[in-house]
């Protein structure tokens, strides 16, 4: 499996590094290709040991990141990967995805939720390794498990939490749901039930960015998209169009693959002719990379790749997660199929207890902080409940609302004149 | 089908020999699009096209001619044949603040994209509560043409016409393509545009206030093409021109036929078809798709629950026949309304003793 990093490095090296990125200094070459020296038969980095290892190798790409001075001051801090503050930021996004995610269940269990909800357990490190090093103006967009998506991004837990309850405080007034997240504030572009329907909005926001430099001429627009999606997408003709789109045009975008092994029930090996995602990438002329998802650095350090270069303007990248849910496809789901001994597998390679284990090996973080940090999540989520059990329910003359940006496409009243200037328009019964 | 064409000849040498005499320009329906599209791509950088071939061929039906060189390879983009895709990647540029306009080259095709019509392009508005707004068009032609077979000759007026959250519109003459088009293009919400491919080569008069560059209609309002107090016939695209033909056969029996050019099928016009009834008292809708949940059975639900009492005949649908469009020539013209079809309603309506069959 060492090619994958291979295939990774070789576009890398074919690529001229451009001097204007602030990384340029920084040999992501040699990232990669000591990789290939010295670890030519290993698969994904492994555990966090060998990271630290191999890392010691690389100090002078490292240095330009160990910004403070905690950092610097410990020898060893600086091998790492994460300074301090960066650790302690991943640790309480993944935390505050896998409390929300638990809270979502123990509230639907009580009748507060109701409907499809998407529990997101297990694969938190994917969400945060790559939504937290976005910009705001970045883009993301997901499929029905977009909680945790939607908090990386920085939707308030207020809001998810309104929204998933059906009140009117939620980030789409109660009008989205569990599967249907949009932020225009935070750039959430949406929660889509189809599978595969993210995937060609998050190519064409894609698009608009790219059209916006280069059409516009507004130089500043160098946004990236990520689109989320799952193993069971891979198969379908919207993904494999968007592949070829993306990389024909060289838009900024980065196809996050969340390998979780189950559609549902169907296993992605009993439904894949060739079930090595990251190989559909070089198919279609982008680099296609395998990456160890229940590992929030080394998800972070592929997703830092990608993203800077599409930032740059070299095109897409399809990177694919192996990772893995802990709960069932849905609420509903009673997840019968699964091995259990496959599912404490997995569970031994929890992504919050690996970071756990790192930030303390490296003594980056002690006990007591993290503990801080947990506390400070259930504090925010007891209040997020209370919050969402508090407000009230969408009104009834929001049901007309939002339809249309231009609401005369409720068309002419019987007075002749358009319904929407009737202000009594969003009142009474549907009968419009 | 061939009736039609030697129509248009004769109309276009008498209006050549009549130009000298009136004002009032020709125009046919493709320069009417030709023109609106390129002036709204002028107008603003952010109005760009895509679809197949409608670049360096210059439109599957040169609608989109010569706008590749104007506007360069950016702004008028040939897709791969990947309809999900390139509509998906329409809906999402549109979602972040671009104004696509999607061509199809057929609305057949847009089956293959409708996931992408309905559900992240109509109901994006809603499911966020108001804060994406899909500033989208798709457009192309709709509904039968001469001879292409089943899968081609689909019509998709009811189909996009039952779903909340998107505008259709259907013009019939230049005036009609030129404003609606334009109206679409600026409209902040998704429009899918109906166009006809048989109606692309015909001219229509146009004034000068319609080929003013800033010329828009209101969206959601029919017109009233011929006046009459008789009988009302509603029609939208193709069919609003045998409405008018039927009219003119009508007239000579002594039937004053009000011939409304739909012009927008969602939202639909009520008010207008209301009123029209309201003044003849008898309904005929014409429409060249299927008959089951039609165009025509939502027009004539609507007058029955709104104008029931101003009715004194039942009110009586005319539609494309419930098959799949057969290919050979005389199956054709029996599965699509024809101008005796019209005609021969209207005088049921009008409670005229009239043969039920039409002859093959």
């Amino acid at each position: 499996m060492s090619f994958t990093a291979t295939k990774f490095s070789h576009s890398l090296l074919a690529v001229p590094v451009n001097s204007s990125s602030p990384r340029s200094n920084d040999k992501p070459l040699s990232f990669s290709s000591d990789l290939f020296k010295h670890n030519p038969s290993s698969s994904f980095l492994g555990s966090t040991q060998k990271l630290l290892r191999f890392n010691a190798i690389n100090k002078p790409f490292l240095h330009r990141r160990s910004s403070s001075p905690s950092a610097v001051l410990l020898q060893q801090t600086s091998n790492l990967l994460i300074t301090k503050e960066e650790g302690l930021v991943l640790y309480e996004d993944m935390v505050l995805g896998r409390s929300f995610e638990d809270k979502c269940a123990e509230m639907y269990y009580r009748g507060k939720m109701f409907g499809f909800v998407h529990l997101y357990n297990g694969q938190e490190a994917v969400s945060t390794g790559f939504i937290k090093y976005l910009r705001q103006e970045d883009c993301i967009v997901s499929t029905y498990r977009d909680h945790v998506h939607a908090l990386s991004k920085g939707v308030p837990s207020r809001a998810v939490m309104s929204e998933l309850f059906g009140k009117a405080t939620g980030c789409c007034r109660g009008q989205g749901g569990s599967m249907h997240m949009f932020s225009k504030e935070h750039n959430v572009l949406g929660g889509f039930a189809f599978i595969g329907e993210g995937i060609p909005v998050a190519t064409g926001a894609a698009f608009s960015m790219k059209y916006k430099r280069e059409v516009l001429n507004q130089a500043d627009s160098d946004n990236v998209t990520l689109a989320f999606f799952g193993d069971g997408t891979c198969n379908n003709g919207q993904f494999f169009e968007c592949l070829n789109m993306a990389a024909l045009w060289k838009l900024p975008i980065v196809f996050v693959v969340e390998n979780n092994l189950w559609a549902i029930g169907m296993s992605h090996i009993r439904a894949t002719s060739d079930p090595q995602i990251w190989k559909k990438g070089p198919a279609f002329g982008m680099p296609g990379v395998h990456v160890d998802g229940m590992d929030v650095l080394k998800v972070r350090e592929v997703a830092k790749e990608a993203i800077d270069r599409a930032r740059r303007g070299e095109g897409p990248t399809l990177v694919e997660c192996e990772t893995y849910r802990f709960r069932g496809h849905s609420l509903a789901d009673p997840d019968e199929l699964r091995n259990p001994a496959e599912k404490e597998h997995y569970a031994g390679r929890d992504p919050i207890t690996a970071l756990k284990k790192y930030l303390f090996e490296n003594k980056l973080a002690t006990e007591q902080e993290l503990k801080t940090i947990d506390k400070k999540i259930d504090e925010i989520l007891e209040d997020a409940v209370e919050f969402a059990e508090k407000s009230p329910q969408p009104p009834r003359s929001q049901l007309l609302e939002n339809v249309f940006a231009d609401p005369k496409g409720f068309g002419i009243g019987p007075d002749g004149r358009y319904r929407c200037e009737d202000p009594k328009f969003t009142e009474g019964t549907a009968h419009v | 089908m061939l009736g039609v064409i030697r129509n248009k000849s004769i109309r276009h040498t008498l209006s050549n020999f009549r130009q000298f005499s009136s004002s009032a320009k020709q125009m046919t329906v493709r320069d009417a699009l030709n023109s609106a599209l390129d002036e709204e791509m002028s107008a603003d950088p952010k109005v760009f096209l895509m679809g197949e071939e409608v670049g360096e061929y210059q439109g599957a039906y040169k609608i989109s001619k010569g706008l590749l060189e104007k506007y360069g390879p950016e702004r008028v983009r040939d897709t791969p044949i990947t309809e999900a895709g390139f509509t998906g990647i329409g809906v999402g540029a549109a979602y972040y603040g671009l104004k696509p306009v999607v061509e199809f080259m057929t609305f057949n095709f847009s089956m293959q994209a409708i996931d992408h019509i309905i559900n992240s392009a109509a109901k994006s508005n809603y499911m966020s509560a108001g804060q994406i707004s899909v500033p989208i068009v798709f457009r192309g032609p709709n509904g039968a043409a001469a001879g292409v077979g089943a899968q081609h000759s689909h019509c998709y007026a009811a189909w996009y016409g039952s779903c909340p959250g998107l505008k259709v519109l259907a013009p019939y003459s230049s005036e009609d393509a030129r404003g609606l088009l334009k109206a679409a293009i600026r409209d902040p919400d998704p429009v899918v545009f109906l166009e006809n491919e048989l109606l692309y080569g015909e001219s229509f008069p146009v004034s000068a206030e319609v080929l003013d560059s800033s010329f828009c209609l209101p969206i959601g309002k029919a017109k009233i093409e011929r006046e009459g107090k008789d009988v009302t016939i509603t029609a939208f695209s193709k069919m609003v021109g045998f409405a008018l033909k039927a009219a003119e056969i009508l007239e000579k029996e002594g039937i004053s036929a009000e011939v409304i050019n739909l012009r927008s099928i969602r939202p639909l016009d009520r008010s207008t078809i209301n009123t029209s009834v309201r003044k003849t008292n008898r309904l005929v809708t014409v429409e060249e798709g299927f008959p089951q949940h039609g165009v025509g059975a939502e027009i004539c639900t609507s007058v029955i629950e709104e104008s029931f009492g101003y009715l004194d005949a039942p009110v009586e649908r005319i539609a494309g026949a419930d098959v799949p469009m057969p290919y050979a020539a005389n199956l054709e013209r029996l599965a699509v309304p024809q101008v005796e079809d019209i005609v021969r309603a209207a005088k049921r309506a009008c409670h005229r003793s009239v043969p039920l069959a039409a002859a093959a």
